[in-house]
């Protein structure tokens, strides 16, 4: 029926996507940023405590007979003692004369401010931070300097810092699933609307054309405007269509009936057994052409509800039973006897004045084809589908053509003496098609064609 | 540079007999009951054979294709010899915990993963005590015949005071100056009270015999040439006075200190799996609750009071009477109180 739409990506998709991939973003983002400052707190906490070491050392140092002295606390190496045994290493200098400590302990480099100084080095294989101060030391007669380093392995460091990244990977793994969870409701909750709207526009019954009036988010506005204009449109549009096809019947149909039996009183009128024979041909062509305008409104209109089915509750067999005894007076014209069987009510849904159309175009069908003195019986039965099935006693499908014959304007090769269009099993088969059911061709094995129709 | 190189050859052979030569206090050769041509660990130590023996021997009923080469030196001589020659050696076993911390620090060390002991007993995974001993007083029972025995340094220095006569040169104590544990002792000891240079000052004053040994003290002890020796390793005091009332082993009730005798596989050993396992199966032995009938040495965890407190931690503070300006002022001090 109607062409599926393309799909390019999902709203929800390209929404969930996007918070998803910020969140990650962001979580990264969060992990450095408070990884990095963790590291800078905890470097500042061994600095402070190296500091602290350094000038305990540089506090205890005095000059004595131009000797320096350094009686410095336990405690300036007992503070440095760490949860991870972190190595110790010092030095301590007068000017540029190693005192003790250890000797390729790296000093660091440019001017001695006095301040205290902190810096990262390796020290026998290992990352080391360094401490270093300096202080003027006076004697009687003597001006001294001396600098003190203190250093320290930095595995206590490391191991409070992996700590710490463990903690904040998984805060940050936890914010992540947190926001995951979060961007699902929130892709949910904005794509609502608009499945709201799709449901009510597809609940909708096949006349239904009236705008949408339901308050929509102002994002859906333009596109709920636009929808509603096209259904203002299209109903228009719908309305014009069925006028014209109740117009074009009535307008094709009724001058033709007119000039047929204009045709059929100049008939009883002339004599002359060749005009006779022309206006012969001539209400034979009406006929059919009569036959194939109501054949191709039948069509059209078919092509038009077929779309939008008017589903109700019907009987088969009492929609059938009508047929049958409408068509009675035709099929008494031809001597042939229309034998209908079904007697149980056969309960189905359907659109009535499609499937009239259908089962009418059937039996005319077998009528047309039947030689004269023959019968045509019609079951209907509700197993193991509501189905009708008509055969007729004529010379039956031309084998080799049965896939074909319900194409449109297509027709037997067996048709040449017969009035028609080629629409009739068309019409037949788009009506089955449109209730889901199918049109199946045979040929009876006692001769004559069998035509299944079911719903 | 083939002279050179000629010239190292030459020399070889002369480092090798240059540490040959080193005067060891005692060296002994241990062999698994195996063949005896399997790898041998050399175990440089400050520990009395006697008392190390019978862990070698269980080690080596274990791992009989093994055998140990067992040095002995003071604790002083340890670390000098060692830092001359860090591969030469295997394993060192000492009782002087600040420099066997030193030489850990200073990377000569191999960790050893996986090894159950105390923290407070353990650093870096790499250095590892193996007793608790503590410094003792050791006296002769005849000397205060009729007097209490003293039981606090405060004690031993009012009985000093109050008999200068019987203790006249007749005491004695470590001479820091050669002795790493006794160094250690003292500094542990001056760290924890002011007593102990008031202490220093009156033995001083009476004359101290210096020693390089507990075991030499002991001796002095036994022969009656001293009264009271200051400062001796309780462990090697009750191993030799275990059948004889003669000398009184003194805890100081005011405050005991408490030393760890530590061992560590050299970080450029050649064996070190075998080096591992063997500090391994030591602090297995010295965990339990020993019997000190076989294993002479009192174990890591005292089975009666173990008074933590006082125990000598594994830190880096141990460095700091090591550094020559710290131990210049302390010996300075130390030599004036004592020798006078």
């Amino acid at each position: 029926m109607t062409e599926s739409p393309k799909v390019s990506g999902s709203l929800r998709n390209r929404l969930a996507v996007t918070l998803i991939g910020g969140a990650s973003l962001l979580a990264v983002l969060l992990f450095l940023v408070v990884r990095t400052y963790a590291a800078q707190i905890a470097q500042q906490g061994q600095d402070s405590i190296l500091g602290a070491s350094v000038t305990s050392i540089l506090d205890a140092a005095v000059l004595r007979d131009d000797q320096v002295e350094i009686d410095f606390p336990y405690a300036a190496f007992s503070m440095l003692t760490t949860p991870a045994h972190d190595r110790v290493f010092y030095a301590i200098y007068r000017d540029a004369e190693l005192l003790s400590g250890y000797a390729d302990l790296p000093l660091p480099k440019g001017s001695d401010s006095g301040e205290r100084r902190y810096q990262s080095a390796e020290f026998i294989g290992k990352p080391i931070r360094i401490s270093t101060a300096s202080r003027t030391l006076l004697g009687a007669d003597v001006k001294t300097r001396i600098t003190v380093s203190v250093a320290q392995t930095q595995d206590a460091l490391s191991d409070r810092l992996n700590a710490i990244s463990r903690n904040i990977a998984s805060f940050g793994i936890g914010f992540f699933v947190l926001v995951v969870l979060l961007s699902f409701w929130a892709t949910s909750s904005t794509i609502a609307p608009l499945n709201r709207l799709a449901t009510s526009v597809t609940r909708r019954g096949p006349q239904d054309l009236s705008p949408v009036i339901k308050p929509v988010p102002t994002e859906m506005l333009p596109l709920v405007a636009s929808l509603n204009r096209l259904m203002a449109r299209l109903n228009q549009s719908l309305t014009q269509s069925e006028d014209f096809i109740a117009e074009a019947a009535h307008r094709v149909r009724t001058p033709l009936a007119t000039v047929r039996s204009h045709a059929e009183t100049t008939l009883q009128r002339v004599d002359k057994e060749q005009n006779r024979q022309a206006l012969r041909a001539m209400i034979r062509a009406i006929d059919e052409s009569s036959r194939a305008a109501g054949q191709l409104l039948d069509h059209a209109m078919i092509t038009f509800r077929a779309d939008q089915l008017e589903y109700q509750q019907l009987d088969l067999v009492e929609l059938v039973q009508k047929l049958v005894l409408r068509l009675s007076p035709v099929a008494e014209m031809k001597d042939i006897d229309l034998r209908f069987l079904g007697d149980q009510p056969v309960l189905c849904q359907g659109d009535p004045i499609l499937l009239q159309n259908a089962i009418r175009n059937l039996i005319d069908n077998a009528l047309k084809y039947s030689p004269s003195e023959s019968a045509i019986d019609i079951w209907v039965t509700s197993q193991p589908q509501p189905q009708v099935e008509i055969r007729d006693q004529g010379p039956g499908f031309p084998i080799d053509e049965i896939s074909d014959l319900a194409q449109r304007f297509s027709r037997g090769n067996n048709a040449a003496g017969t009035i028609g269009s080629g629409l009739g099993l068309t019409i037949a088969q788009d009506v089955a098609i449109a209730h889901g059911g199918k049109l199946a061709l045979s040929n009876h094995t006692g001769g004559g064609a069998c035509v299944i129709f079911s719903l | 540079m083939r002279y050179i190189l000629a010239l190292i050859f030459a020399l070889l052979p002369l480092m090798a007999l240059a540490q040959q030569q080193e005067t060891w206090e005692d060296r002994a050769m241990f062999h698994g009951s195996g063949s005896g041509s399997g790898p041998t660990l050399t175990i440089l130590s400050s520990t009395d054979r006697s008392f190390f023996a019978p862990i070698i021997t269980s080690f080596l009923a274990q791992r009989p294709d093994l055998s140990i080469e067992y040095l002995v030196s003071g604790t002083a001589e340890i670390d000098r010899i060692f830092r001359q020659d860090p591969s030469g050696f295997d394993l060192v076993i000492s009782s002087a915990m600040d420099l066997q911390f030193k030489l850990t620090n200073d990377g000569h060390a191999l960790a050893i993963e996986g090894v159950t002991t105390p923290d407070w007993a353990q650093w870096r995974q790499s250095l590892f005590g193996f007793t608790t001993e503590p410094a003792a007083i050791v006296v002769r029972r005849a000397d205060f015949a009729g007097h209490s025995l003293p039981q606090t340094r405060q004690d031993l220095i009012k009985a000093l005071r109050a008999r200068p006569e019987v203790f006249r040169n007749r005491l004695g104590t470590y001479d820091i100056r050669q002795s790493g544990l006794g160094y250690l002792f003292a500094t542990q000891d001056a760290r924890a009270s002011e007593t102990y240079w008031r202490l220093m000052e009156v033995m001083g004053s009476l004359g101290t015999r210096l020693y390089c040994c507990s075991g030499d003290m002991i001796t002095d002890l036994q022969k009656g040439e001293l009264a009271v020796a200051y400062n001796v390793l309780g462990s090697y005091a009750a191993a030799r006075t275990k059948d004889s009332e003669e000398l009184a082993i003194i805890l100081p009730a005011d405050f005991p200190i408490t030393m760890m005798r530590s061992g560590f596989v050299s970080a450029q050993t050649k064996q070190p799996k075998h080096a591992r396992d063997f500090i391994r199966h030591l602090l297995k032995v010295q965990s339990a609750p020993v019997d000190p009938g076989i294993f002479p040495l009192p174990p890591l965890i005292p089975a009666l009071d173990p008074r933590p407190q006082s125990a000598i931690g594994l830190g880096p503070a141990l460095m700091t009477y090591l550094d020559p300006l710290k131990r210049r002022t302390f010996l300075q001090e130390w030599t004036s109180a004592v020798i006078q």
